[in-house]
């Protein structure tokens, strides 16, 4: 239940970088769907951090290529 | 076989996309010679330099010179060593003794490069298990410094006092954390409230280290930094700057007080694995940096210059970064790439060079041309700079 209600609220944190209007899914990719440059990840990364008052570490990032990852990743977090 | 460079073909699009559009190459300027520390020939034209950061104007300061050319002489061409090694000259001790007396500190640590100075010191200083907290608009060297070192990094939104305090709360409270700041920043040239900043790292028991390369010589009483200016200097635990500013030369060090910071020479693989400073180089920075010790004239009339500049591009309706001048970089904002390019080629053409800067290097969506100013640069050079931007404006296809 947890993890549906996190990747519900993060599809809407997404949706203000979704300049394509690409349908977001567990799969769908930053860097290849949503074409996400290093700068936009950076400030979708510091909402993320303040919506669960956590601190995503920068070195995690590069492993974290999709939506499904991501909420994972923040479920994780939250601990 | 996989061509590994194919990775890069979208850089290489985008670059010969904008060379194919007839401007002069951005990234590709050639000084065909130096008359002076802001004057230069491109294209076999002579060039008002407003994009060196050249801040002091030592390059070509005759004392400097003439101890550069006697260690040459004297101690030869390289070192061919490594600091912990055969490296270590005569004149690396004199430099970092010019820098202890510079900084009033107890040690200094002479690195090959700035951007060495800040992957050695990142890296070291914050290990396993530590955490590193940074500026979101931090400078390469240091993203670098984070990406070579083994702890977890966390960034802050850029000069948000609140948004460090956050994070760093957010932190186990015995882990051991450093915060990196820098005084000036290079792309907006922007200061920080580091007393707000500082004073919240201290309250979560981080140690600090700030960057204040662009600051040096003409920021606080002897010219250490903003951090001077602020009246923080026992509040900072590591100062990190550069000898390719306004030293004037090359190389990069680190200042402190800590009792156990010289350790960091045989631990610190961005020290000990590379050859040291030329004797020559090391010696025309302890000559720059004890004249900038007393280089009061410089510093009031490359405040003056700077403040001059960005009146004068404000009051030709240019769009400044700053709405004040908060350093000795001036940018102007601009919309777009296109524009950005456009707007520096004719510069060129109107012999005024100054630096084109876009994402990544600058925050996401802006583009700018930089200036960076110069003690040696004068009222009228400031006044003809004006004059140039604005017909270079003029010039421009849309302006027709």
């Amino acid at each position: 239940m947890d993890r549906d209600a996190t990747y519900a609220r993060l599809l809407e944190l997404i949706e203000p970088f979704n300049k394509k209007g690409v349908a977001l899914a567990e799969e769908t990719s930053f860097a290849n769907d949503l074409e996400l440059d290093s700068l936009t990840v950076m400030d979708l990364v510091a909402n993320i951090e303040d919506e669960w008052d956590i601190n995503m570490p920068l070195n995690i990032l590069p492993d974290l290529e999709t939506v499904g990852q991501l909420t994972d990743a923040v479920e994780k977090l939250k601990g | 076989m996989t061509d590994l460079l194919s990775k890069f073909d979208p850089y290489i699009a985008e670059h010969k996309g904008l060379l194919d559009t007839g401007v002069n190459d951005p990234f590709g300027v050639v000084m065909e010679q130096l008359l002076s520390p802001t004057r230069a020939i491109i294209n076999g034209r002579e060039t008002i330099l407003v994009g060196t950061y050249n801040y002091m104007g030592m390059t070509f300061d005759a004392e400097v010179i003439a101890a550069g050319q006697r260690a040459l002489a004297g101690f030869g061409a390289g070192s061919t060593g490594s600091r912990v090694l055969n490296g270590t000259f005569a004149p690396h001790i004199a430099v970092e003794q010019a820098l202890k007396d510079f900084y009033g500190t107890k040690s200094a640590i002479v690195f090959s490069t700035g951007y060495q100075a800040n992957l050695g010191m990142v890296s070291t200083l914050a290990g396993k298990g530590d955490y590193i907290v940074l500026d979101a608009d931090s400078h390469a060297s240091i993203y670098d410094g984070c990406k070579l070192g083994n702890a977890e990094t966390v960034r802050f939104r850029h000069n948000n006092v609140e948004d460090l305090d956050k994070r760093l709360g957010r932190l186990p409270a015995d882990a051991g954390k450093l915060v990196i700041l820098e005084g000036v920043y290079s792309m907006l040239g922007d200061v920080a409230p580091l007393r707000e900043l500082v004073a919240v790292a201290k309250q979560h028991g981080a140690m600090t280290l700030v960057d204040e390369a662009h600051a040096m010589g003409f920021f606080g009483a002897h010219g250490r930094g903003v951090y001077e200016e602020l009246g923080l200097e026992d509040e900072i635990d590591f100062v990190v700057g550069t000898f390719s500013k306004s030293v004037g030369t090359v190389g990069g060090f680190a200042v402190s007080n800590h009792p156990k910071f010289e350790i960091l020479r045989l631990v610190c693989n961005p020290y000990r694995f590379t050859a040291s400073l030329p004797p020559s180089v090391a010696a025309t920075a302890e000559a720059s940096i004890r004249k900038l010790m007393t280089a009061t004239e410089k510093r009031r009339n490359l405040w003056a210059v700077s403040r001059q500049l960005h009146a004068g591009l404000k009051a030709a309706g240019f769009r400044m970064a700053t709405e004040t001048p908060e350093s000795a970089i001036i940018a102007v904002l601009l919309p777009d790439q296109a524009g950005t390019v456009a707007m520096w080629h004719q510069l060129l053409e109107h012999g005024i060079y100054c630096n084109m800067s876009r994402p990544p290097a600058t925050p996401a969506g802006i583009f700018l041309l930089r200036c960076s100013l110069s003690a040696a640069h004068t009222a009228e050079d400031v006044r003809e700079i004006v004059a140039r931007f604005a017909a270079a404006r003029d010039s421009l296809p849309a302006a027709a």
